[in-house]
């Protein structure tokens, strides 16, 4: 009768919470109290300012990952969750990266290579350039594998967000 | 617009709740509600310490079924919650307490006596506030008590800076509550109920597990309609003890890690089972991939995160007990049909099994000390089985579980899920408060009574006729146990000695106390503190050899009990 032990999995959870004070450190403490670590986390208004959008990014087993998801549903803040490895979805996140570019050569690959991602270069200085990329996880690590090769100063990377395509999915509360 | 205090505004909504009784200790932070307090129509109970005071409101609700109610000061006094908190929200019994804060500008200052009680308790309740202004304050009140009360019931911690309590507001109370991230599913899908009724009518070999679940949703009387009709065996959880009669022939006893030999068996080798307000805890299913695993299992829970959380079910149902119960009970209709001669059977291989292995112990010990389990069978007799009995944690504990046949819902008050050594005595308080008509007897140890013995001082102070019974073996039983059965006899920390004498210490506090060494002399104490209607202690010297059996090591399956003491040297 038990379960028998499955594989972890990445999942994104779209968590729908009252906008209040505390709700996030609730949501995060449920996750972090189990021993999970949350990979990624973006958190902000949505169209109707009385409640946030909390997109959160962990790694499971189906199990344990339904088990979160059950024990946010009974949050008393939390509206509706939605565990988006069940319906279909679009993810993106950002990166700000600054990479060396000293000789002209340098920059000009740099300046190719932004034109195929479709990243932006929003500083430039005479020793780098500042890139801004956004897209799906696998984009954002293409890029910054090809990136690597010039030698990163420093990135930042925003947590990853979602939005499902579907207006209605298996996305009830109950 | 007639404003009033923030704290006339908190005493307000109290009333409007049905509120009674509150528990706890004062402080800087809330001395406007007790001054306000002394002069509305509600009791006080000062406890002498705040941890006890939520056991208090806990044992208050345990006895009622209606939320305890709990005020204490900031810092100091709500971290001393935690625990009462803690225990609360795991047995699933509705307790608010209410906290002082330092004043909102004072917040996250380092103030005196200042501490985030909303921060340290947000993992220990189900929901908690804090309050940031007077109009806000009823509102909060209402939802607080909503939350407490509803769906699966728990703890929920009410946080009230003392600038919100001296502020001044309009007061209205709301009529209903509405949260729309919080609406408790409580009856049962049809579909589930037409499932569960075919597959009792199919089963042979059919047990109901029923746990806490059917105390709190009030559904001992449907629990019983079931059972007999379909004369189907009954086995309760320790959250359980209470919601069917301890003394019917369809009753197997408590299961699980000291559960009668029966009840495990009949458990592991049934066909079906019905899980009803009961949540697989790991001191009932022992080894998770041996349980019950020639059994279809159908599972009752109001809380979702139930199903399914330690054991996949066949058939969940999220529903409030009593309302399930009820709906499967209309679905099988008065003649329900079953194979009665292989229930027959059935039953009849779970009584070969009682009297192979009946619950029982050996009454003449090589030491010639009393044994305390004959302490509780006597406390049965002499209370006609009639009494609330409120236990610690321990040893006596489940001897108390085993011993004593509880015939009605709220009548064992116990600390389940959290295991709280303490417990007993503030529980008693708030049994006593609650029901002043009954008896109540707070089975204890000499370990666990010291954890929270200030409170016979609450128990003078109100004259509480609580009769205290210490079950004194001189050691912390239930840690030796495990050292003798699985540590080789060697007893770390768990020799107590020389604990208080307690009769001097009843004493001490103004109260009776008694001490009994044979079983003579503990008939003649039970009879003369029952006799007697004030408060008293008895100490029952009882032998530090005996351990609780059956018993299933951890990590084993439930049918692999030791059944016997060992022969130790």
């Amino acid at each position: 009768m038990e379960l028998s032990s499955e594989q972890p999995k990445r999942h994104t959870l779209a968590i729908l919470v009252d906008n209040q004070p505390g709700v996030l450190a609730r949501v995060s403490a449920l996750i972090s109290g189990r021993g999970y670590n949350i990979d990624s986390l973006s958190v902000a208004e949505t169209l109707a300012a009385d409640l946030s959008l909390i997109t959160l990014v962990t790694t499971g087993t189906p199990r344990i990952v339904s088990q979160i998801v059950k024990q946010l549903r009974k949050l008393i803040n939390v509206v509706k969750v939605t565990d988006l490895a069940e319906v279909n979805y679009v993810e993106r996140q950002m990166v700000m990266v600054r990479v060396r570019a000293s000789d002209p050569a340098q920059r000009a690959e740099i300046t190719r290579l932004a034109e195929i991602f479709r990243a932006k270069i929003i500083d430039v200085s005479l020793k780098t350039f500042t890139l801004e990329i956004t897209g799906g996880e696998e984009k954002i690590r293409a890029a910054l594998t090809l990136l690597a090769d010039f030698g990163l100063e420093e990135q930042v990377l925003t947590g990853l967000t979602a939005i499902s395509r579907l207006r209605n999915g298996t996305n009830k509360k109950n | 617009m007639t404003t009033i205090s923030g704290a006339e505004i908190l005493i307000e909504c109290w009333k409007k709740e049905g509120v009674e009784v509150i528990f706890g200790y004062p402080g800087a932070a809330t001395i406007d509600i007790h001054h306000h307090l002394t002069t509305s129509s509600l009791k006080f109970v000062l406890c002498r310490h705040e941890q006890a005071a939520v056991h208090a409101a806990e044992g208050y609700a345990r006895a009622t079924g209606r939320p305890g109610v709990v005020l204490v000061t900031s810092g100091p006094g709500a971290t001393n919650t935690v625990t009462g908190l803690a225990g609360a929200n795991m047995d699933s019994v509705p307790v608010v307490v209410f906290s002082g804060q330092v004043s909102r500008l004072l917040i996250g200052n380092d103030a005196f006596q200042e501490v985030d009680i909303v921060g340290v308790t947000r993992c220990v309740t189900k929901h908690n506030y804090l309050v940031i202004s007077t109009a806000e304050l009823a509102q909060t009140v209402k939802e607080a008590f909503y939350v407490a009360t509803t769906g699966r019931p728990g703890a929920v911690l009410v946080d009230l800076p003392k600038d919100v309590l001296s502020g001044q507001a309009e007061f209205s109370y709301p009529q209903k509550v509405f949260l729309r991230a919080y609406q408790p599913h409580l009856t049962p899908h049809r579909n589930q109920v037409a499932a569960v009724a075919k597959l009792f009518e199919q089963a042979e070999r059919p047990v109901i597990y029923a746990g806490g679940g059917v105390i709190a949703s009030g559904a001992g009387e449907e629990l019983l309609t079931l059972a007999e009709l379909l004369e189907i065996p009954v086995t309760l959880t320790l959250m359980g003890l209470g919601g069917f009669p301890g003394n019917h022939p369809l009753f197997l006893g408590m299961l699980g890690m000291h559960g009668l030999y029966r009840a495990n068996m009949a458990v592991q080798k049934a066909d079906l089972i019905l899980a009803v307000g009961a949540r697989f805890d790991d001191r009932v299913t022992g080894l998770l991939t041996q349980f019950a695993k020639e059994a279809n299992i159908i599972h009752i829970d109001v809380d979702t995160t139930s199903i399914h959380k330690n054991l996949k079910v066949d058939v969940p149902l999220v529903a409030d007990a009593r309302l399930a119960l009820s709906a499967i009970l209309e679905k099988l209709g008065p003649t329900p049909t079953y194979p009665a001669a292989t229930r027959a059977k059935w039953r009849q291989q779970i009584e070969e099994w009682d009297k192979a292995c009946p619950l029982t112990y050996d009454r003449a010990d090589s030491d010639g000390l009393m044994k305390p389990q004959f302490v509780i069978e006597a406390l049965y007799r002499a209370t006609n089985g009639k009494a609330v009995v409120v236990t610690d944690v321990g040893q006596h504990q489940m001897w108390a579980a085993q011993f004593y046949r509880y015939d009605r819902p709220r009548q064992f008050i116990t600390s389940g899920g959290l295991g709280v050594m303490g417990f007993g005595l503030p529980a008693s308080i708030g049994a006593l408060i609650a029901r002043p008509q009954t008896t109540v007897v707070n089975i204890t140890g000499d370990g666990s009574i010291m954890m929270n013995i200030q409170e016979l001082a609450t128990v003078a102070q109100e004259n509480l006729p609580v009769k205290v019974a210490i079950l004194n073996n001189g050691t912390l039983g239930m840690v030796r146990q495990w050292q003798d059965l699985f540590y080789g006899q060697r007893y770390a920390a768990t020799t107590l000695g020389p604990s208080p004498d307690f009769t001097l210490l009843a004493k001490a506090f103004g109260l009776k106390g008694y001490v009994a060494k044979t079983e003579a002399e503990a008939e003649a104490v039970i009879a003369l503190a029952l006799a007697d209607p004030g408060p008293s202690v008895m100490d029952f010297k009882v032998s530090p050899r005996e351990n609780v059996f059956p018993m299933v090591p951890a990590g084993r399956a439930i049918d692999e009990m030791i059944l016997r003491p060992l022969e130790l040297p």
